[in-house]
């Protein structure tokens, strides 16, 4: 049995008088990956953005290792969970390793400057996103997958337990959808980072996830592995769709195709 | 120049530091040696070291010495106070006259200007008080569980719309003491000497040192609010801390020269242009820069009409405006 390094508990969150998430809670177990997926509006970006602090509950904890992480400082829940938000920031036109170090800002403090392990971190962050030759690049001259894999080297240079991305792929083209979603497997298979993330693409979902929570209309909907999500009931259900599932030849894993909307 | 650029990003903002430098020397010697008497600058550093009791003496050390001074000193609080307002409301456009600091302070100069006149001497802190209080209401009216810079901002259009139509209500019921109002609405450093730069100093130099061991949390949060706390800043208290700084910045220097717009909205641009956002040189170069505008501006206005003197305001619309227009369209 494995450890529960994040417990979700009776989270609501929401603006005055709407509840956008109604009493969420579920355990995200360590070292494994996590798809959240659910149709427009359910509330899943709220779920993540509170999940990783960015939002303040109305009720409910969320539990870093056993500590509420809205009663942290915030720098040492920065130490063990990062966060790869979708981004549209024009202010900034930093290099790619000047981004990298701002990973290292949890592990500082104010009068520290970076030493010989955090330049070998940033390197190592560099390398491990495959980004040794834009190292000196600014990013906002860099393609869309490049600099989506930047924010990814920013967020390992935290050197997180759990990694939590909204939307990793939005953006892409399919190619670069494919190589930052493997690039998240590999940091999981080889670093060990638990990771969470909301995606849109339910193959993708099925392909990269030991586990898949489905929110739907404010809550939990089903949480299990691809082959009990990918049902086609469960997704008729929650995405009003008529749909067909079968199994990929070579990664033994659920395949779905949407054939019709169905409204409920 | 372009490739060179690139390649040397370091030696590149090296070499615009120090171009600024040279003008900001150039332009502190031109305003001690230009005037109804012209002194060269040789004669400038004499006088300076040594009291030799002589007119040029008097003039430099009573008079054209310590405006210099005061010039570049209001430069750099309003550039520095400029800069920080762009990273903290994540808007390249903020300013301390658009989030209203400016005008509280103008508001309650002018009260004592034109209604209470025998009170001049109370023109600075009266100015510094309206601009902390319209900082602090701006402040309750912007946050809710937090600030939002585009909250703000709202707020600070409000305050400054209130404060303003205040000062235009004084000016016109008092129509026939508008004239040292005017001067002051234009931003003036007529007359100021020693006290005043005393006055300023302190807030210069704790800015400065301030300013230069923010600039790491300024870097982040311009990433924007979600990647920055994702990094491990504390946004909300950051924001409190840095946009008190501004103010005090800004107000410090309206309390001595009056309103003088431009500089922290143009100053911070030109730098941002020239070598980038990272605010660990956008910093240094507001300082020098800022300092190098205002003293330039002041001899312009000292001299171009000489012996009428124009407030130090409209020459730095003058210059500050094409010069703005040629790097946008560079």
């Amino acid at each position: 049995m494995s450890e529960n390094i994040l417990k979700v508990e009776n989270l609501t969150a929401g603006y005055s008088g709407k509840n956008i998430i109604e009493n969420i809670s579920f355990d995200i177990e360590k070292g494994k990956i996590y798809s959240i997926i659910g149709p427009n509006g359910c509330g899943k970006t709220t779920l993540i953005r509170t999940m990783s602090r960015n939002k303040k509950p109305k009720s409910g904890k969320v539990q870093l290792n056993g500590s509420n992480i809205f009663s942290m400082n915030t720098k040492e829940v920065a130490k063990k969970m990062a966060v790869l938000s979708q981004t549209n920031s024009t202010m900034s036109d930093v290099k790619v390793k000047t981004l990298v170090q701002f990973g290292r800002y949890s592990h500082k403090n104010w009068w520290e400057a970076a030493n010989k392990e955090d330049l070998d971190i940033v390197d190592w962050a560099i390398a491990k996103t495959g980004l040794e030759k834009f190292a000196d690049r600014k990013i906002n001259l860099l393609s869309g997958g490049e600099r989506q894999r930047a924010w990814i080297a920013m967020s390992i240079a935290q050197k997180p337990e759990i990694l939590i991305l909204d939307e990793p792929t939005t953006y892409l083209d399919i190619s670069h959808q494919l190589e930052v979603l493997e690039l998240i497997k590999t940091l999981n298979e080889d670093e060990g980072i638990t990771i969470i993330m909301v995606l849109h693409d339910i193959n993708h979902a099925a392909r990269y996830s030991d586990e898949i929570v489905v929110i739907d209309d404010h809550k939990v909907f089903k949480k299990g592995n691809p082959w009990d999500i990918l049902d086609e009931n469960v997704l008729g259900e929650v995405f009003e769709v008529d749909s067909e599932i079968t199994e990929d030849k070579y990664t033994r894993k659920p395949i779905f195709y949407a054939r019709k909307v169905v409204r409920k | 120049m372009q490739n060179y650029r690139k390649n040397n990003e370091g030696k590149y903002i090296i070499f615009v530091l120090i171009t600024i430098s040279v003008l900001m020397i150039i332009a502190f010697v031109l305003g001690n040696a230009k005037g109804t008497i012209n002194i060269s600058p040789s004669r400038i550093f004499q006088v300076i070291f040594h009291d030799d009791g002589s007119v040029e003496r008097m003039v430099i050390w009573n008079i054209r010495l310590p405006r210099m001074i005061l010039a570049g000193l209001v430069g750099i609080n309003l550039a520095l106070s400029g800069a920080i307002l762009q990273g903290v409301m994540n808007n390249p456009l903020a300013d301390p006259g658009i989030i209203g600091i400016s005008s509280g302070a103008g508001f309650f100069a002018i009260i004592i200007l034109v209604i209470f006149p025998k009170y001049q001497a109370l023109v600075p802190l009266a100015a510094f008080f309206g601009a902390m209080l319209a900082a602090v209401i701006i402040y309750s009216l912007a946050w809710k569980g937090g600030i939002q810079p585009i909250r703000i901002i709202l707020a600070g259009v409000a305050v400054s719309a209130l404060f303003g139509a205040g000062t235009s209500g004084a000016l016109v019921f008092f129509s026939d003491r508008v004239h040292g109002a005017l001067t002051f609405m234009n931003g003036s450093l007529s007359a100021r000497s020693w006290p005043e730069v005393w006055s300023i100093l302190p807030y210069t130099i704790g800015g400065i040192i301030l300013c230069m061991l923010s600039s790491r949390k300024l870097n982040i949060l311009i990433l924007g609010d979600d990647v920055a706390r994702g990094l491990g800043l504390n946004v909300e208290a950051t924001r409190l801390q840095l946009t008190a700084l501004a103010a005090l910045l800004a107000a410090s220097s309206v309390s001595v020269v009056g309103l003088l717009g431009f500089v922290g909205l143009i100053v911070p641009h030109s730098i941002r242009l020239l070598i980038g956002n990272d605010y660990k040189y956008l910093f240094p170069g507001c300082i020098l820069l800022g300092a190098c505008l205002v003293m330039f501006s002041d001899t312009l206005a000292r001299t171009i009409l000489s012996p009428t003197e124009i407030p130090v305001g409209i020459v730095m619309a003058l210059i500050g405006a094409p010069f703005f227009l040629y790097l946008l369209r560079k």
